[in-house]
């Protein structure tokens, strides 16, 4: 069984996890995918996957301009603003 | 302890006021909450002034339902505007939706009354309410042990009759199994029957919103108001909203009941199979034709359930980023470190470890041989139900293999997921599920019963939940709670 990088997998989920936190996660997900694993077991080779279990199409509606909430109601929660932006740190560099 | 319908009934008498219902709720509240801790937020003014304007209505005679001046629980989970919604995480600590989800729309156009918001595990991820950033909640009928989860405050609350009913969600069993380990009825509507626009969203092709209630009939009368179409959930369907009431009393004689052999394993509590046998013989009593049947690729369901429902999530909760809403770590350098540090800081174990598991299940070199096989057995899955409905109306089966566990006990999270064994393959399939109280353990736990229908075939459910309700005292009994 593949070895689950707990690292590149947390730097991929943007999860910045503690030493101790690596550790436990390793071998809880080495558990769990022994566990999955038995999928192997079974042949589903002619078959098709499903993602939703209700036949789903695409719904379209007309492109025409609604009312949307007020700017200062969506805004309440961020958790820094500056007038109607939201404030995040530096992105790039000078 | 009164039942919605028992309620209505007062209220339209006079014997009894919305207004007089919602005080005496809150100073039951007040008086045994801090025990079952079944609530994170309470809603006492809103619940009140609500709750004295249906007590105008109902003396005009002009209620707007059933359910008008209804006190009912509402799962964290699901958005409130104006009252805050945490999904029971530190990340959304302080989220305060500004808008209602569409189900909260539908209730509050009936009348009913939100007393307040109720606990769960983390982001709805748990069998136990044991993962909420707050705290457990407890068992009515046994405060040493757990509601089960992950909508465990909603089950504890009807239970303990802290509300007169309650909303939750399943994605693999929220709702079944914590109805089974609290003795209320459970619903889990058909994947599209209920609207999920303002769900916090888990895993987005199995969430379901559906009802709790201390009867059959409650329940219905929940599932009518918050099923239907909905415009702004593209996978709501425009299938038509039968009268689950009126169909209630109609009689099972006939009705051709599978029971899955796969359900009844090895390992299981044999008070769970003896009570659900006894169960099974009284739907028989009542006309069911009872037959065995087969699904075959039960034993694979769990596994494909943990790589498909985490992969959903670890997509889904990528909006969790300290930006827009929710908990910011302060002092970041950058964005990257912000993100990172915001994650790491507001989700707990369980959320971090599901989040973790779906971005190996979709990552690059593995998608196939995990998220992709997973899709494949999920298709099996639904033929195993498939095929079995050629020959039979509905299942009945137990909806968890033991029964409510103690707080601590499930310390390993395989443990935990193998609770889900029953009402797992039911959310992949997309079907509706309901549990039902069969019956109790010596030692006084509440057992569940499981029904699965045919998709949008709640109403089947419903109505031989009712004749079997109708023909055992189960209901009847309630936790003693001082």
């Amino acid at each position: 069984m593949p070895d689950p990088h707990v690292e590149h997998l947390a730097r991929l989920a943007r999860l910045d996890l503690s030493e101790p936190e690596k550790e436990r996660m390793r071998s809880q997900l080495d558990a769990i995918l022994t566990y999955i694993d038995k999928l192997r077991r079974l042949n589903t080779d002619d078959v098709e996957p499903t993602s939703h279990a209700i036949p789903m199409v695409n719904v379209m509606r007309e492109d025409e301009v609604r009312p949307c909430f007020p700017t200062g109601e969506m805004l309440a929660n961020a958790p820094e603003r500056e007038s109607d932006f939201v404030r995040v740190p530096r992105i790039i560099e000078e | 302890m009164a039942t919605i319908g028992e309620l209505a009934a007062r209220y339209r008498s006079g014997e009894a006021t919305p207004t007089e219902v919602v005080e005496a709720y809150f100073r039951r509240i007040e008086a045994l909450d801090p025990k079952v801790r079944a609530y994170l937020t309470l809603t006492r003014e809103s619940a009140l002034a609500q709750a004295e304007a249906a007590t105008k209505r109902l003396r005009a005679g002009k209620p707007l339902s059933l359910l008008d001046g209804v006190p009912l629980a509402i799962k964290d989970v699901i958005c409130t505007k104006g009252v805050r919604t945490t999904c029971a995480s530190k990340i959304l600590d302080s989220f305060v939706p500004p808008y209602d989800a569409t189900v909260m729309a539908r209730l509050n156009a009936a009348g009913a009354i939100m007393l307040g918001k109720t606990n769960m595990d983390e982001f709805a991820m748990g069998s136990s309410t044991e993962n909420s950033a707050f705290y457990p909640t407890r068992n009515p009928w046994d405060l040493a042990r757990v509601p089960g989860g992950s909508s465990g405050g909603s089950a504890a609350a009807v239970a303990a009759d802290l509300a007169a009913g309650a909303l939750g969600s399943d994605t693999g069993g929220s709702i079944r199994q914590p109805a089974a380990f609290c003795g209320t009825v459970g619903v889990k509507p058909t994947y599209g029957r209920v609207s999920r626009y303002g769900l916090v969203a888990f895993a987005s092709s199995l969430d379901q919103i559906g009802p709790f209630a201390r009867d059959v009939r409650d329940a219905a009368l929940l599932l009518q108001v918050i099923a239907g179409h909905d415009p702004l959930d593209s996978t709501s369907t425009e299938v038509p909203v039968p009268d689950y009431v009126a169909a209630l009393g109609q009689g099972i004689a006939g009705l051709r009941v599978g029971i899955p052999s796969e359900y009844f394993i090895e390992g299981m509590d044999p008070e769970v199979e003896k009570a659900v046998g006894a169960a099974i013989e009284v739907l028989k009593g009542l006309g069911a034709k009872p037959e065995k049947v087969s699904l075959p690729t039960t034993d694979y369901a769990l596994a494909a359930y943990y790589l498909i429902a985490p992969a959903e999530a670890s997509s889904n909760l990528a909006r969790y980023d300290g930006v827009k809403y929710g908990h910011r770590a302060p002092g970041s350098k950058d964005l990257i470190q912000m993100y990172g540090r915001t994650r790491a800081e507001g989700f707990g174990p369980e959320v971090k470890r599901r989040i973790m598991l779906g971005t190996y299940a979709l990552s690059a070199g593995y998608y196939e041989a995990y998220y992709g096989k997973a899709q494949r057995v999920r298709t099996l899955v639904r033929r195993d139900f498939q095929q079995a409905f050629e020959r039979v109306d509905m299942l009945a089966c137990p909806t968890t293999p033991n029964v409510a566990f103690k707080l601590g006990e499930k310390e390993d999270p395989l443990q935990m997921y193998l609770c889900d064994a029953f009402t797992i393959p039911v959310n992949l399939a997309g079907l509706p599920g309901l549990s039902l109280p069969c019956g109790f353990t010596q030692s006084g736990l509440p057992i569940g019963l499981q029904l699965i229908g045919r998709p949008f075939d709640e109403a089947t459910l419903l109505r031989a939940a009712y004749a079997y309700e109708q023909a055992t005292p189960w209901h009847t009994r309630a936790p003693q709670l001082t």
